[in-house]
């Protein structure tokens, strides 16, 4: 049995058990989810597009406004998925022993996995979603194309999932959860290319960023916001695939040997 | 697996069950056969490896040694189908805190792939089973400590197990709950389903199981039925003194066919006749005692000691 860990997970279609219990949950909370999904990227939204908007003018032919909005929606959809997958995971894990109620039934660990998974991603489309309206209503978005940047909200929020489990599983308290975001997350917010092109960074920046998803969020949504041609297009959500793939499995092993003692 | 006589209907058949943490061995080696019907008892002290035999016989808990059977299938790889009739009272209530009552036991249902239509009518006869009925839309904050675990037993009965298994499942309530609870789970009993429980209240055991083993440092110290471990294992007189070891093991101490058995500041002395201890005590007026009949408690101190386990 100590193998257990590396058995390739095989979940069932009850793992949307788990998703269907968090939307009910969600439902029932949804003015303080929204507002803590909605508030800050609105803020940045407001504050630095109006406001520096005036002095940058275009950026790579796209009105700043515009630019900084698909920055802004990739970020929303990666935060959602990570806060959803470290603080709400960590909680269901340890103070609600939410799993443990769970396990008890014909869900196993793999279902519970997926369930999160396939939750965060949801969540990151639906907390994101009234952000794309706000940036259309205030005039940041011309083009039908951005609804196509729907989907990609919940692939970005899958991709970001799996390492967010990955932390929830390892943490002894909520503590934990700044390294993740001091070191990751943060750094990604800002240097990915959510307010200014990766191209002005220098070339080995570019390579680390490259490397780390959230460019590749942005590499999608952005074109689709502005209205422009999608560059490469197979190779981000590729990249964002694997993410989600690969989190998955190390998901499902950490979690398993968190719960599974 | 080789099956002991008369084992082939067990609910649990359990052989060499070994749990490791690391270097430390918690449960060595324990044989369990929990035969169909009626509650079988899991006791002993805290820490002694109760929790994590029940946590193997569910497949929370890998085993690092040993066969398991559970309603007849091997665990692990059996465990969503024994999940599907087996019911789980844990230790600590972990309703879902977002829901309400009602809310909680569709939800649960759902996990056994049961729509809430379907199990519309079994919940409102559980919340009538466990008199919650006037609460079934509160929310968790709003429940007692008695009634959140009527809501775990509830729960657990959701998907009409034939197997179900408690964790304490009356630690920390009052009197009241505690025989609300206990005229439920003979009811259960009654009804043909099978119970493990585990508990650290020797009343509780003598008055629900038919079966017990007690365990101890993680192997079985003995087992049998209450009325048998009690005759088997204890005088059928108890005397129970409090005060100070000074004052009362001169008077208690040294009776030919009694023991003095001596817990903080109770005294406990254990005689197959009563004369010559009421003699004793006749000559200190001084002491006062109880004199009852020995009870599970009284097997349970002399099989796992008296010191303090954490």
């Amino acid at each position: 049995m100590t193998n257990m860990g590396l058995v390739l997970p095989r979940p069932q279609a009850s793992a949307l058990k788990i998703w269907q219990r968090n939307l009910l949950v969600w439902r029932k909370l949804i003015g303080p989810s929204m507002a803590f999904s909605f508030g800050e990227p609105v803020i940045y939204l407001l504050g630095l597009g109006f406001g520096l908007g005036q002095f940058i003018g275009e950026v790579n032919g796209i009105p700043y406004f515009t630019f900084l909005a698909a920055g802004l929606l990739a970020a929303s959809a990666m935060n959602v998925a990570s806060f959803e997958g470290m603080f709400s995971v960590f909680t269901r894990m340890t103070h609600q022993q939410t799993y443990d109620a769970i396990l008890a039934t014909p869900l196993t660990v793999d279902d519970i996995v997926a369930g999160e998974m396939l939750w965060c991603a949801t969540k990151s489309l639906l907390n994101t979603l009234p952000i794309l309206v706000v940036a259309f209503l205030l005039g940041a978005i011309h083009n039908w194309s951005a609804l196509a940047a729907i989907p990609v909200f919940f692939l970005v929020g899958l991709c970001f999932a799996g390492p967010a489990l990955v932390m929830a599983a390892s943490a002894a308290s909520y503590d934990f959860f700044n390294y993740y975001t001091t070191l990751l997350i943060t750094p990604m917010f800002i240097f990915s290319g959510v307010f200014y092109p990766v191209a002005t960074l220098p070339a080995i920046a570019q390579v680390l960023v490259n490397i780390l998803p959230l460019s590749h969020a942005i590499a999608l949504i952005r074109p689709l916001v502005a209205g422009q041609v999608l560059a490469d297009p197979v190779l981000h959500i590729a990249v964002l695939l694997a993410y989600a793939a690969v989190g998955y499995v190390a998901a499902s092993i950490f979690i398993r040997r968190r719960l599974i003692r | 697996m080789s099956l002991a006589p008369g084992s082939a209907d067990a609910v649990v058949l359990a052989r060499g069950l070994t749990k490791k943490y690391g270097e430390r061995t918690v449960v060595c080696g324990i044989d369990l056969t929990i035969p169909r019907g009626g509650c079988f008892g899991l006791l002993g002290p805290n820490g002694a490896g109760k929790t994590t035999t029940l946590r193997m016989i569910l497949g929370q808990a890998p085993m690092s040694g040993g066969t398991l059977s559970v309603l007849g299938l091997p665990m692990p790889a059996a465990i969503r189908e024994i999940h599907a009739r087996t019911g789980v009272v844990p230790q600590s209530d972990n309703q879902d805190p977002d829901f309400t009552v009602v809310e909680n036991l569709r939800m649960y249902a759902r996990y056994f792939g049961l729509r809430p239509a379907e199990v519309a009518g079994r919940i409102d006869e559980l919340l009538g089973f466990l008199e919650l009925t006037d609460r079934r839309d509160a929310r968790m904050r709003e429940l007692s400590g008695g009634m959140k675990r009527r809501l775990s037993i509830a729960r657990a009965l959701i998907n009409d197990p034939e197997f179900i298994m408690l964790d304490e499942p009356t630690t920390g309530l009052d009197p009241q709950v505690r025989h609300l609870i206990w005229t439920r789970l003979r009811k259960l009993k009654a009804s043909g389903k099978t119970l493990l429980l585990t508990t650290h209240y020797m009343d509780e055991a003598e008055r629900l199981c038919d079966q017990l083993v007690v365990i101890d440092r993680g192997r079985i110290v003995t087992q049998g039925s209450p009325r048998g471990l009690i005759d088997e294992h204890v005088e059928p007189h108890v005397i129970e003194v409090q005060g100070e070891t000074a004052h009362v093991v001169p008077v208690l101490g040294n009776i030919p066919g009694s023991r003095l058995l001596t817990v903080g500041e109770t005294h406990y002395c254990y005689a197959r006749e009563l004369g010559p201890v009421l003699a004793r005590l006749e000559s200190a007026p001084q002491l006062r005692y109880t004199h009852r009949t020995a009870n599970l408690e009284d097997v349970f101190l002399k099989l796992t000691g008296h010191e303090l386990r954490e």
